[in-house]
């Protein structure tokens, strides 16, 4: 377990070093919320009928959506792994006496957090600062908090896992670009991070909720605004603790599977 | 100590003629070939032996140190080194071998090299009085002191290789793969490599298997050679005994000062007052070499040499077709 830890910590100073690539980081994301906003108020205008979530909802999930990109988007992708798997350095991997998915979740993980801890807080302070209905506010009590902290990092958990599958495709297609735009594209959508999963029409929603990925982002974040009771997020938690442990056993059966048939070339 | 018993490793390599039509083909329907990179090796080796595993590229070399690393899963064979089956108990076996392959990097490209020392600490979970010792000899025998806090991405091959060389040793393995050690390498550095291995295998016992194309490694380190050749093995024995069965070739060079009659024998090279010119001792014993010449020559001075390593390798590959 310790190496684990420690290669995390190792990734996760190595993360928060890259402080200028993290300015640009705000400052996209804060042009892309703006974006995002800007479309759902004109279709908010539009439309007489009430929504099933409020515009200002809305408008914090965009924030917290593009505090936390680095979290939960799926086509967030470490070269380096794409690299040992492409050109073969997984070799130097393997003579390690370490369990290879284990580590590299440890490492996603460390990328992940330490990327999104370089971001959140400027765009959520900034964006609070915001007139209403555009700024960011804190949830409506103490206990979505808590629950948003839990559902959050389960969710971290279960968009790792699933990177992970798509890593561990690329020991078939050899090549990071397909599975990642593929699975990028696929899972944002299903996360609700294109369009809001309570914008959905029924029919969608029932398959979406089948899936682990609104679980991710979705969850949390409607935990946070309000739109989500307190009991169900009780029951959703329990729902994402079931994902983890089937996403993981899914990922270390078809990696082992993967590991058998690997091939390693040149050198 | 290392026991490999028939072991055999196919790829598949997708086969695809030249052509937009063949292309076109190729994406509905591919045909594979079956390559045999091992075809039944087989081997022992004992505690404290430096063998030299040599052939020409594709024979299957590091196919072998994948397969023995733990790496790779063969089709076919058994393999039992120091109690494990590399492939099967991985996680546990790789903690008592080192492996250098050097092609690769085994440390963490952009942070200093002590950063990846201390994470390699972690991963084999050596006990810290273990890591300080192996540390400061391995800091003295490589001269990393000054290396050790610079970033992997900094250091120059000569260098790299000395602190691979240190990370692959930092937790006492018993046994130490090297694939190349040398590629690349100045002379100063290839020199600093080889004394590295040799003080390694006398004071800690570690059993070497390196795999070269550098003859001078052959010559220097190694006491056994294992030779591979389309996968299999084809020789297996000491290099006195190559040199033997292989070298009997020699090269003979004589000085004289006058000659009696014209030349009628093959002669390769002729340079002022010098005959240089190859003899085979199997066949014809030196003394009735030396009575023949002095019949055309006044012999003033006889340099026999052997024949470099480098020409034998090349005969035994010429040998076994390869």
């Amino acid at each position: 377990m310790r190496s684990y830890l420690v290669l995390f910590q190792m990734r996760f100073i190595r993360g928060l070093q890259y402080r200028t690539a993290a300015l640009a980081g705000v400052l996209t994301q804060f042009f892309w919320g703006f974006m995002y906003i800007l479309i759902f108020e004109a279709f908010y205008a539009s439309s007489s009928t009430p929504q099933p979530i409020t515009f200002h909802q809305l408008v914090n999930m965009m924030w917290l959506q593009q505090a936390f990109l680095a979290l939960i988007m799926l086509w967030f992708r470490d070269s380096e792994i794409i690299n040992q798997i492409t050109k073969g350095d997984i070799a130097v991997e393997l003579l390690r006496p370490i369990k290879l998915y284990e580590f590299w979740y440890a490492r996603l993980l460390a990328q992940r957090t330490s990327s999104a801890l370089l971001r959140f807080l400027p765009i959520l302070i900034v964006a609070s600062l915001l007139p209403y209905p555009y700024n960011f506010v804190l949830p409506p009590d103490a206990f979505s908090f808590i629950l948003f902290i839990i559902t959050l990092v389960l969710g971290v958990l279960i968009v790792v896992a699933l990177s992970m599958l798509i890593y561990i495709s690329m020991f078939y297609t050899l090549s990071g670009t397909g599975s990642i735009l593929i699975f990028g594209v696929i899972g944002e959508f299903l996360a609700g991070l294109i369009i809001p999963i309570p914008l959905m029409p029924e029919a969608l929603k029932r398959i979406i909720y089948f899936l682990p990925f609104r679980y991710t982002t979705d969850l949390p974040f409607r935990i946070y605004v309000g739109n989500i009771t307190h009991n169900e997020a009780i029951i959703s938690i329990l729902i994402q603790i079931v994902w983890i442990i089937i996403l993981y056993i899914i990922g270390k059966l078809w990696m082992n599977k993967a590991l058998k048939r690997l091939v390693i070339q040149g050198g | 100590m290392i026991q490999v018993e028939g072991i055999t490793k196919t790829f598949q390599v997708a086969k695809r003629n030249k052509g937009v039509i063949e292309a076109l083909k190729h994406l509905v329907r591919r045909e594979y070939t079956i390559v045999k990179a091992l075809d039944n090796v087989s081997f022992n080796i004992k505690q404290g032996e430096i063998v030299g595993y040599i052939g020409p590229n594709g024979a299957g070399k590091s196919t072998t140190i994948k397969v023995i690393s733990g790496i790779l899963v063969p089709d076919n064979g058994t393999c039992n080194i120091i109690g494990y089956t590399p492939w099967k108990d991985r996680k546990e076996y790789v903690k008592h071998i080192g492996v250098v392959f050097g092609q690769r990097t085994q440390l963490w490209w952009d942070v200093p090299v002590i950063d990846s020392y201390q994470l390699l600490k972690d991963i084999y979970k050596i006990p810290t009085n273990v890591y300080q010792n192996n540390l400061e000899l391995l800091t003295e025998t490589l001269e990393l002191k000054e290396l050790l806090n610079t970033p992997v991405r900094q250091l120059s091959l000569g260098q790299r290789m000395r602190c691979e060389m240190g990370a692959a040793l930092l937790h006492d393995p018993k046994i130490l793969f090297l694939d190349e050690p040398t590629i690349g390498l100045d002379a100063v550095s290839k020199k600093a490599v080889r004394n590295f291995i040799k003080t390694i295998n006398q004071e800690k016992q570690v059993t070497v298997i390196l795999t070269t194309h550098d003859m001078r490694d052959i010559e220097e380190l190694v006491n056994r050679i294992i030779l591979i050749g389309k996968g299999k093995i084809l020789l297996d024995g000491t290099l006195d005994e190559v040199k033997l069965k292989f070298g009997s070739e020699k090269t003979m060079v004589i000085t004289y000062s006058t000659q009696f009659k014209p030349f009628d024998f093959p002669i390769e090279n002729i340079n002022g007052n010098q005959l240089r010119f190859m003899i085979n001792t199997n066949k014809q014993s030196l003394p009735q070499i030396i009575d023949k010449v002095s019949e055309y020559v006044q012999i003033e001075d006889i340099d026999i040499n052997h024949l470099p390593i480098e020409d034998i390798i090349v005969k035994l590959y010429k040998e076994y077709q390869l």
